[in-house]
Parts: structure tokens; sequence; C-alpha cells
């Protein structure tokens, strides 16, 4: 019963989350600062700092899916891709700024998984935002540790025979798994193709699948 | 350690040096391969504190699971890491 009253959920049914009403922090203060200056003095204007924002939030995983798709669908393009991420980012026409990009695949007898465990590295040009969990350090310090098993929460159990291939993202690349293309979609166009590629599947915590 | 050839040998320095530094202490002591090398870098334990920063060559070093983690059930199993070539000895 949605609408009784309990302790933890609101008037509404949802779970009671309380305000934040503990101060800032000093990084909070310290950006607050700096950007407040920077629009006193004119290097920047608010709009311009709301519209890096808004751009930020846009990403999706559309452009990583995109690659995926087109690595499936054309071999050579594929081989261009294991070779060197970043000129084939440009060549789908994917403003990638100065990323350098990796993409590793997934086959019949290795597994690819990213992680960072020092931060959050990620292709947020290519993926998005990363999710919450990708940067929580149960992630970063169990994937490295113990990925079978944390690949399994995610819902994958990987045979024995395939070898799992974690990539700790240290330092100034980025990574992309390309999943396995899935049985039964040799009929598929690329924009098709491109809607099974998850973002998990290419954090490779997931595989993609058909419909 | 500016030219580690793919296959080659290496060990990670096991140093503790204070401040920003991006090889990752689990690592540390650790032997490896060199998957690739990747070029020169700005070295980011100086770029971390607006130095003007080295170039060093960045290397994807590929360790099994069974030499960071004796007790694991999948030896075989592969962490590839990005480690500075000043971090690196090779064996």
């Amino acid at each position: 019963m949605p609408h009784d009253h309990h302790d933890h959920l609101s008037p509404s049914g949802h779970p009671y989350r309380p305000d934040q009403d503990t101060g800032l922090t000093d990084w909070q203060v310290m950006e607050i600062a700096i950007r407040e200056l920077m629009i006193e003095k004119e290097i920047v204007t608010a709009a311009e700092v709301q519209n890096q924002i808004d751009a930020m939030d846009a990403r999706s995983p559309a452009q990583g899916a995109a690659l995926v798709a087109r690595a499936w669908t054309d071999p050579a393009f594929r081989d261009r891709l294991l070779t060197d991420g970043s000129a084939a980012c440009a060549e789908m026409g994917f403003d990638v700024g100065p990323m350098r990009l990796i993409a590793v695949e997934n086959t019949d007898s290795i597994h690819n998984v990213v992680v960072c465990t020092l931060c959050s590295c990620y292709p947020r040009n290519l993926l998005g935002l990363p999710p919450d969990w990708y940067k929580s350090r149960a992630y970063r310090s169990r994937t490295v540790r113990e990925p079978r098993r944390v690949l399994s929460e995610f819902g994958l159990d990987l045979p024995a025979d395939v070898t799992v291939r974690v990539h700790d993202s240290t330092a100034d690349m980025r990574y992309i798994v390309v999943p396995a293309r899935p049985e039964g979609t040799s009929g598929m166009d690329e924009a098709a193709l491109a809607a099974l590629v998850t973002r998990d599947s290419m954090i490779g915590v997931g595989i993609a699948k058909a419909g | 350690m500016d030219n580690l050839a793919p296959g080659t040998s290496v060990r990670v320095r096991a140093m503790r040096p204070p401040g920003h530094v991006r090889t990752p202490g689990y690592l540390r002591g650790r032997i490896g391969i060199v998957e690739r090398a990747l070029g020169p870098f700005p070295n980011p334990e100086q770029l971390a504190y607006g130095h003007a920063a080295a170039r060093l060559p960045l290397y994807r070093v590929r360790f099994r699971m069974g030499d960071l983690w004796p007790s694991t059930e999948t030896p075989d199993d592969t962490l590839d890491a990005e480690i500075y070539a000043h971090w690196l000895e090779p064996l």
C-alpha cells in the first residue's frame, strides 16, 4: 500500500530523503569564489558557464554506440578503430578534443572491462557522464581485485575459458569496449545495431543483446 | 627506459614519493610485460603543480592477476595499466 503512513516514505509514497542543510565544503566555496571572480573580471559570462554545463549534461552514449555499430558492419573500420581509436572517432566526425582513445574488443575468448582506480577517467565525449557507481570506491577497488565477482553482480557470469582483461585507466588514455555483436542481427542496419549497444556494454560490465 | 619494446618484462618501482602520482599503489613492486608504447606525455607529477612538465614515454603494462593477487581463483586473467617510464625498470 504505497499511501500508508510509513517512517521512510513521503506522503506521495517516495522514499524520504533529508534536505541537504549542511554547509558547503571548502571545495564548493572555492569553486563559487573563482567562478564569481571570473565573471566579475569578464573572463567568462554566467551564460557561458551554464552553456558548458548544458553541453556536458547533454552528452549521451550515442556516439560510442555509433562507433561500435560501424565497427560491427565495416571490418576495415573495425581494424582502424582498434589500431587508433582517436583517428577512428575523427573519421566518424566526432569531436573528441585531445582525448586519446583505445578501443578493446570482446571476442569468444576475451572479455574486457574498464575501471579507473585513481579517480573517474571515462570517455565522456563518447559515453556521456559516468554513472555514479563507476566513481564509487567499491567499483574502483573491487574491479581490479575480483573482476568476475563484480561482473557477476552486474548479471554477467563469464565461463572459465574466457579471459578477463581489466583496463585500469591510470593516465592519458581513455577506453571503450567494443562488445561482441549479438547472434541473429545479420540483417540489421547500422542504426538498428547502434540501438543494441548499451552504455554498460561499452564499459564492459554488460554485453550487447539482440532485442 | 625510453624505448621498451612490447613484450619486455618490467618491474614497477616500489617508490613512495609524496604528492600527486598516477601509479596505483597496488602495482608498485609488481612485474608485468609491456603491452604497447603510447608515446611521450607530460609528467603528471609536475603538471599537477603547474610546473613545466617533462615529456616522458608512457607504456601500457599487462599484469597477470595471479602475480598481483596470489589468492585469486583466476590467475590468468589480466590487468593493463598505463605507467610512465620513470616508474619502470626492465628486467
